[in-house]
């Protein structure tokens, strides 16, 4: 199921013979509609793209939970356990009353567990959506269309060897506004 | 009944009509600064000279050229911390925890909100510095292992505070950031050369792919609740800086959420103050309307009757205990020497919000703007008022004492709103204002079939 809980796009490198075709869509209901088509044909390797996060597509992508959340717990966490276990550590290693109270004052140490928990979970979270969304990512992408990030939506699929037309056929039902294939919409 | 989607979208922005428009109205801001900007730019870059000038000389000279002295060695400049850590408060609270609760009112301002959370704390994180002294010393707040093994004390209210700012700067920052990478990415796309590869590196190479957005999506959500305890924490520890001590008129339990209600206060105000000439200036009408504004006004509303609610409830606690010295303190607060500082306030912060019951006032915008300069001036001699107040006129007769801020003083706290005009107008100019990618979340999305009914 592990396909499934990533969503539809595949990936590693591209089979041999593959074609890609990218379709900029108007409106959402069609860019779904494609989505679902091609997923429904066996498409495996697809790709999305929106000006916004659009959740109806990541319905049709069949995205499952984020494994980012995983990333937030652990980093949570390691910051209570780390703003704990410091805070008691440097007070036992020189040991000195203040204000009539015990060595380790777990109260007001809460304060330092709570602010690490909150610094390492926003860290770790970060990492994790780093490692899951594969950014950064600067080098430049030919899959792209700067409308993306204005008003249009975008799928692009890459077809296996002989199944190109099938895949242009479900992309034309849905009238993108634009179609690119081949080298045109290669990866870079 | 329409479904959620289209009524809130008709209800936030009933002049937008595509998706497209927000871009190039937004990205706009980006490309032609005007003669106003450039003059308010030059007044801000003097004034970071003057900020900078103020402090080179405190350093040179000592912290005797301020005016702190015994009694009274906490002034202007903790006034100011208190001060800008509290203009933050809002920020992240429109950010975050109406993020987190679905305001759709918060689309259209939140960006400049997590701006000036940004600035406000790169501004108050300054003053303690300059309060230290010798600023050479500041790495001694951090706990760090030294030749003699020796650790900050864990215990004070005064170290919470460091990891509590600290942290809130980082992670504010990073909220910020992460929430403007689509938004980079969009001011990328219209750009050329340069601009276009700084930009592309900035937005780190974002293309709004559906893994991009599913996993981006999930990171939002935990980072705004993560950064939503933030809200009530960091004020509160700013407030024990206060409460943990045995001075009259600070030893209070009522201090963290009286802090955390007049830090959002505070903040909304600094909001609207920052908002209206941005408006203005970028022709933002179409995506900051009077809704927004009434929004801002009544949160403005409610934390300012919290906030006067407070002031009655210390002045009450201190008549009730009875106690000789607390209610010295008090009195000293109202009919003292400082009495105008708590008058100001008090009128400020307790009165002068009291128009914005009427909608009318609610709904006219050079009125709101004066407000907002009024409660951002009340706020300031709030902070001064527990400050500086309680600190003359402690427990021994012999040893009350007046304070006087000097000169330098008065440089660094002008200096220091230049020092945040100077970013937050840098940040107009370089980052999309209003989000983009968010305010087409509540847009209705461009369907080509009618949407289908009974949702």
């Amino acid at each position: 199921m592990s396909a499934a809980r990533e969503g539809g796009g595949g990936s590693g490198p591209a089979a041999a013979g593959s074609i890609g075709l990218l379709a900029s869509f108007d409106f959402l209901d069609n860019a779904v509609d494609a989505i679902e088509g091609l997923r429904k044909a066996g498409f495996k390797r697809l790709k999305a793209y929106a000006p916004y996060p659009e959740h109806h597509i990541e319905a049709a992508m069949g995205y499952g939970q984020s494994p980012v959340r995983v990333f937030t717990l652990v980093g949570g966490l390691t910051g209570a356990a780390t703003g704990f276990a410091f805070t008691t550590f440097t007070s036992m290693d020189w040991p000195l009353v203040v204000g009539g109270k015990p060595i380790v004052s777990i109260p007001a140490y809460i304060v330092i567990a709570f602010e690490l928990t909150v610094l390492f979970g926003a860290l770790a979270t970060v990492i994790g959506l780093f490692i899951n969304s594969r950014l950064p990512d600067v080098k430049p992408s030919v899959v792209y269309d700067p409308d993306f990030s204005a008003g249009r939506y975008g799928v692009y699929v890459e077809a296996p060897p002989g199944r190109a037309d099938e895949a242009r056929r479900i992309l034309q039902a849905q009238e993108p506004v634009e179609l690119r294939e081949g080298a045109e919409a290669a990866h870079a | 009944m329409a479904t959620a989607t289209t009524e809130r979208g008709a209800l936030t922005h009933p002049d937008v009509q595509t998706l497209g428009e927000v871009n190039s109205d937004v990205l706009r801001a980006l490309t032609r600064p005007g003669k106003g900007w450039w003059a308010l730019f030059a007044l801000a870059a003097a004034g970071v000279g003057l900020f900078f000038t103020s402090w080179g000389w405190q350093v040179y000279n000592g912290i005797g050229v301020s005016g702190l002295n015994a009694p009274v060695g906490w002034g202007v400049y903790i006034t100011s911390f208190v001060f800008w850590v509290g203009i933050a408060h809002s920020g992240t609270l429109i950010s975050a925890i109406l993020f987190l609760f679905r305001a759709p009112w918060r689309q259209s301002i939140y960006r400049t909100a997590e701006a000036m959370t940004v600035f406000a704390v790169m501004t108050a994180g300054l003053f303690p510095l300059i309060h230290l002294g010798r600023v050479w010393h500041a790495y001694w707040l951090i706990p760090y292992p030294n030749s003699r093994f020796l650790w900050p004390n864990f215990k004070s209210p005064l170290l919470w505070d460091v990891f509590a700012v600290t942290t809130y700067f980082t992670v504010s920052a990073v909220f910020f950031f992460l929430g403007s990478v689509p938004d980079l990415a969009a001011a990328r796309d219209q750009a050329t050369g340069l601009r276009k590869k700084l930009y592309n590196v900035i937005s780190l190479g974002w293309r709004g792919t559906d893994r991009q957005w599913h996993h981006f999506g999930k990171a939002y959500i935990f980072l705004a609740a993560l950064a939503a305890p933030l809200v009530l924490s960091v004020h509160s520890v700013v407030s024990w800086d206060f409460a943990m001590a045995i001075v009259p008129g600070w030893h209070a339990t009522i201090f963290a959420p009286y802090f955390v209600a007049g830090a959002i206060y505070s903040g909304v105000a600094m909001v609207i103050t920052l908002i209206v000439p941005m408006r203005k200036i970028f022709g933002f009408e179409k995506y900051v309307t009077i809704k927004h504004f009434d929004a801002m006004a009544k949160l403005c509303l409610l934390t300012s009757l919290i906030v006067f609610y407070a002031y009655l409830t210390e002045f009450f606690t201190a008549w009730y205990s009875g106690e000789v010295v607390e209610r010295a303190s008090f009195w000293n607060r109202l009919f003292g020497p400082y009495w105008w500082a708590t008058w100001i306030m008090l009128s400020c912060n307790g009165l002068v919000p009291l128009m914005l019951w009427f909608k009318r006032v609610r709904h006219s915008i050079p009125a709101l703007f004066v407000i907002s300069i009024f409660v951002n001036i009340g706020m300031w001699f709030e902070r001064y008022v527990i400050v500086v107040t309680s600190l003359h006129h402690e427990y021994e007769p012999y040893a009350w004492g007046m304070y006087r801020p000097s000169l330098t003083e008065m440089g660094i706290l002008i200096g220091s709103f230049c020092w945040f005009s100077f970013w937050f107008l840098l940040f107009t100019r370089l980052i999309p204002p209003v989000a983009i990618a968010e305010l087409k979340e509540v847009l209705p999305a461009p369907l080509r079939r009618q949407p289908k009914e009974a949702h």
